[in-house]
Order: C-alpha cells, then structure tokens, then sequence
C-alpha cells in the first residue's frame, strides 16, 4: 500500500498520460480548494496573526459580531430581496424572449440576440454611467428598481441564451406530438416544451442569481448609499480589514446560498447544459 | 369495393410553402379499415400530404373530410387522427406510462377505465413491464412501438404514420412491419402509412399511391402498381425493371419476364452474357443487348451451360411500352 506513495512507482503503475493528469489534478485542487479551506478556517478563527497557520483560538467569535451588527444583517437581508426579485423578473422577461428567438424565424432576430451580447461586451463602468444619467433622469438613482434593473441587464445574456438554446432542443414533433394527442398550445408549452427545457433555465436562473448575490460594482454606483447588498458591505469590511475574518464570514454567506441552489438543481446541472448555451444557430 | 365506406377524403387539395414547393391538386378517397401508404422518393411531397392531415400544416386551397366532415379549420388537438412521426415521438422526462397516458387525462377518462386499456395496449405490442421506464431507456423499435400503443390508445379515426420505421434497422422493420399489420386487422383501424421503401410499402399496403414531385403518379394495389405502372418513374421506382429503348418507344420488362435462350435468333432479342451471378434457388445473369444492359433471372440448370460471352436469345414476356414517360395503350 505504502510503496504505491513512491512517486517513480506510481508513474510507471499509471503510465506517463494518467500521471500528468494526476499531477495537475492535484494543483487544481490545492489551487482552489486552497483559499476555500483558508476561509474557512478563518471564519472559525477568534484569533489569528499572520505569521502562524492555524489559528490561535477558535470559536464563533465573529459570526457573533456581524450578526449583532445591524448594516450587516441589514445587508444581508438587501442582498437575497434583490437576487430574488431580479431572478423573478428575468424568468418573466427573458424565457418567453428565448423561446421566440428559439422558435420563431423573424427578421432582425439574430441582431436580437446580439444585442444581449452588447450588453456584456462594453465596458461595464461605461454602461453602468450612461445608466446613471438616465437614471437620475427618472429618479431611480439609489431605489431598489434601479439596482434590480441594473442586475437584470448583468444576467441577461445568459437568461435569453442558455433557455433559448434548452427551447432549440425540444424537438418540434414532440411538441406536435403533445397537439396531436389532444393539448393545447398552452399545456404543451408547460406539460412538454418547459420541463424538457428545464434543465438550461435552471442553469441560467442559478446565473442570474449569483451573478445578483455578488453584484457591487454597479450596486455601488447605482444604489448609491441606500442600497448596501453584502458585496457593498464587504467593500466596507475590507477597506477596513481591522480582522479578516469578517470578509471570512461574509464569503461563507455568500456560498451558502450558491451551494444550496447547485444542490437543489444537480440533476439539471451539467457541462452539457452549459456549454449548450453557447450554441448560435 | 363501392359499398365501402369512404373514411378520408382529400378533396383537390394543394399546400404551397412560401418557397414554391409542396403538393397540387391531391384528390384520393380512403376507405375505412384500409391501409393507403404514400410512396415515393425524398422531397415528393409525402410528408407534407400526411402533415395536412394531422392539422400540422394549413392547406392553400382545397378541402379534407373525415367521416363526411371538413378538419381542414380544427386545430391538431381537436381532429380525430393520430400521428406517428420518424423519430423523436415520446416526451423523455415521462415515464412510458405517462406518455400513453398523457392524452388519456387530458379526455377526462378516469384512471379506472384507462389502466387496462393501457396494460392491454402495451401487451398489443409487446411492450408489457415497461411502465415505469423512460423513453431513453428504450431502444429505437420499442420507442416506436410506444408511439404506435399511444396513439392506437386514443382509438383515432385515423391513425397517420410518417415513415415510423425508417430509423430502424431491417430485421427488427420486417417485424414492425408484420406486427402493425396485424394490430391493424384486428382493430380494423385506418391507416395512412407514409414510406419511400417501396419493399415496405408493397408488404404493408392495401393500396399504394405513387408520388413524384409533389403529384401522384398512380393508386391502386400493390399488384396493379407491380405488373401495370403506368408511368416510367412508377416502374422504375416498383421492384427491378429493364428499360429498352426501341423507335422511340420505352419497352419496361422485368427481370423475371425474360426468358434466355442458348444461341442467335431464337428469340426477340439476340445478346451476349456480361455477368452471371449466383443468388439462392435462381441466377441473375446481365446481357449486352446493343448499348442497353439488361437485368434476367433463370433457373440454374440454364445458367450452368451458359458462359460469359456466349451468344443469346432473349424472349420478352410479360411487358409495357411507354411513350413519352407515360404508358402507351398500344
Ligand atoms: N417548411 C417547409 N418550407 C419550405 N419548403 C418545405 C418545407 N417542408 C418541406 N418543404 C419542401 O417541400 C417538398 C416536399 O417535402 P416533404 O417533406 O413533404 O417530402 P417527403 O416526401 O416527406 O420527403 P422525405 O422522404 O425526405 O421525408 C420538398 O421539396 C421540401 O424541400
Ligand atoms: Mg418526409
């Protein structure tokens, strides 16, 4: 058992392509899973000076404090109404776009589609300036409306995209199928057409989501002081950085939901589904 | 035949795409409890035809009766036919039971009246245990099999099937094949059956209707279209066929028509063996006749005294002339 730890042993036992893989398997893992055990650790840290690795005194001393602290909690609470809403709005805007782009031929709907690409491509401080001028315009600079639209223009690319292309790949004859049997265009759309495009809106929904949760750039600028979501917060906290370990709780925080909606969606969730979105046709 | 009822009446009908394409002028009556299978090469029209009937395509001008009745304005759900596509029929995130069990529910037909009919359907073709299985589970053939039980289910007036076989490989056709025609016997259901196989189509069919580029060539039984074609592309589509040209007529004669004879000027035509090849019980030998190439099967005692490049007699039996591309009464 111990000699397969000899590394000689164990590149001649696998051969030369399995153990390159092997090699660089195990850095990506140190290289993500590194900062996350860090955190982790830090987050349960009452006590840590640099120089030593595992902190000096453990404890929940610091989840204590940013839940006593009222712009904390305060933020936390701004961050999940206004992931919830943008998510909620995008699924109402965006999955009945992606469905005419995915089964309707009409002219400019390539130009459509690009245009959800803009929207990503430029400069996001440029956008989100010439946003703020029109916003001040209608007075939606430091509202709720203002920042949830601001996300919303963030997820949309992948909103329209991924379901457009999870629409594209229901096939027309089992749409016609469901007609054929005796449903109409209504049930089918939800009986068929929506549950095998499922797992492409799943996907694009948890996007929209995160992509809300960690927004703070344009949070900042739009919402200007009124509206702290957890990344605002977090600005605050590492400007500050009297401990680390508040950024520490804070970035657990902000996982814990992320984790959970991966969870909750993993038979939807796959390579397939996500590289699928990419597809233009 | 007369006294038959007249199930489905395409009634001049014409479905023009935005691209020019499509079918004109299609007139045909389907009797109740026959088997009517469109036949003809990819792109004729088949499909189109079969689409129009099943609501999934609005006609251009014309009329189509079911029972006496124009569909032509229903929408797909409230015509009484059912169709079978190629491929892709079934809902894969339903359990094989909820798939025949979709259009079921959505009749109002309570659970009590549909459970059996659905464990009798499956035992119809074979299909029995599957329930709780989903369709990617499934190979191709018992996926279809699926479609045909769903749609058999919902006891359609008119039951459509757009080449339901074509994905599947030949054994496991030839059964499909035997087994819709049974199902069909005994349910006395009608069927319009859409293939371009034209094997498949004679097996299958009570009466076939040849097409050619959006028009019908010729309907009638599998044995008229066989031994009577009436245009050059209805005999060159239907089973082997010579085609001589002589005096600007076309004379179509099938391989087993001709009779060889040993020698010069026994016979019609004199030629010289090019080929002969062993194919079972019988031999299939090709001539040199002129320019032309002709197809013949003879027994094996005749084949076995005859050489490539000996000097034969070919004698025309059965045959029809055309002229023109279309057949010539004389
Ligand atoms: N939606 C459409 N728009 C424009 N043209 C079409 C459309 N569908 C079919 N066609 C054209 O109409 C003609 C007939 O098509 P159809 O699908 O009925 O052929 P088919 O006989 O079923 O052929 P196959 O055996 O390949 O299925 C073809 O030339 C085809 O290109
Ligand atoms: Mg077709």
């Amino acid at each position: 058992m111990f000699k397969m730890l000899n590394p000689k042993r164990f590149y001649y036992a696998v051969g030369r392509k399995k153990f390159l893989e092997f090699i660089l398997l195990a850095v990506f893992i140190l290289f993500f899973y590194g900062p996350l055990m860090n955190m982790l650790m830090l987050a349960f840290a009452n006590e840590y000076t640099v120089p030593h690795v595992l902190p000096e005194v453990w404890g929940l001393k610091w989840w204590g404090y940013v839940f006593g602290q009222k712009s904390l909690v305060s933020s936390i609470i701004q961050s999940f109404t206004v992931a919830v809403i943008t998510t909620v709005i995008s699924m109402i805007f965006c999955i009945p776009a992606a469905y005419s782009i995915a089964r309707f031929k009409y002219p400019g709907r390539k130009i459509f589609m690009l245009s959800f690409l803009l929207t990503n491509a430029f400069p996001k401080l440029g956008i989100y300036t010439s946003i703020a001028v029109l916003f001040y315009k209608y007075g939606l600079m430091g509202t709720y409306p203002g920042v949830i639209i601001i996300h919303m223009i963030n997820s949309m690319m992948f909103m329209v995209w991924l379901p457009s292309s999870a629409f594209r790949s229901v096939h027309r004859q089992q749409e016609e199928a469901a007609r054929d049997v005796g449903a109409g265009p209504i049930r089918t759309f939800f009986k068929v057409t929506l549950p095998m495009a499922m797992p492409g809106i799943s996907v694009a929904t948890l996007y929209t989501f995160l992509g809300s949760m960690e927004e703070a750039q344009g949070t900042m600028l739009v919402g200007l002081a009124n509206i702290k979501t957890m990344p605002v917060a977090m600005y605050g906290i590492v400007l500050d950085s009297s401990a680390v370990q508040i950024g520490a709780v804070f970035a657990i925080l902000l996982i814990i939901p992320s984790a959970l909606m991966i969870f909750l969606m993993r038979k939807y969730i796959g390579p397939e589904a996500i590289a699928g979105g990419f597809k233009m046709k | 035949m007369s006294d038959r009822k007249i199930k489905l009446q395409i009634k001049d009908m014409t479905k023009k795409y935005d691209n020019g394409d499509g079918v004109a002028h299609i007139n045909l009556d389907v009797y109740e409890g026959e088997i009517v299978t469109f036949l003809g090469p990819s792109g004729c029209g088949k499909s189109t035809i079969l689409r129009t009937l099943g609501g999934f395509l609005d006609v251009t001008e014309g009329d189509i009766t079911i029972d006496g009745k124009s569909i032509i304005a229903l929408p797909p759900e409230k015509r009484p036919t059912a169709m079978v596509f190629q491929s892709y029929n079934l809902w894969p995130h339903m359990t094989i039971y909820e798939n025949l069990a979709f259009g079921l529910k959505l009749r109002k037909i309570p659970k009590s009246t549909y459970d059996p009919d659905i464990k009798k359907m499956l035992e119809l073709v074979h299909m029995s245990g599957s329930e709780k299985k989903y369709p990617g589970q499934l190979s191709g053939g018992q996926q279809q099999r699926i479609a045909i039980a769903r749609s058999l289910l919902l006891k359609p007036s008119l039951l459509l099937l757009d080449e339901p076989f074509s994905a599947l490989d030949a054994k496991i056709r030839q059964e499909m094949r035997e087994e819709l025609k049974k199902i069909q016997n005994d349910l006395g259901i009608t069927v319009i059956f859409v293939t371009h196989d034209q094997e498949e189509a004679m097996a299958l069919s009570h009466r076939i209707v040849v097409m050619n580029k959006g028009k019908f060539d010729q309907v009638g039984t599998p044995e008229e279209i066989y031994d009577d074609p009436q245009t050059l592309h209805v005999a060159s589509f239907i089973g082997e066929m010579n085609f001589i040209d002589a005096d600007g007529k076309t004379i179509a004669v099938r391989p087993e028509d001709l009779t060889v004879v040993k020698g010069t000027d026994k016979a019609d035509l004199n030629a010289t063996v090019r080929t002969s090849m062993l194919m079972g019980h019988y031999v299939s030998l090709t001539a040199q006749y002129g320019e032309n190439i002709i197809k013949c099967f003879v027994d094996r005692d005749v084949a076995e005294d005859l050489e490539v490049g000996d000097a034969i007699s070919l004698a025309i039996g059965k045959h029809t002339i055309f002229k023109d591309g279309v057949r010539s009464k004389a």
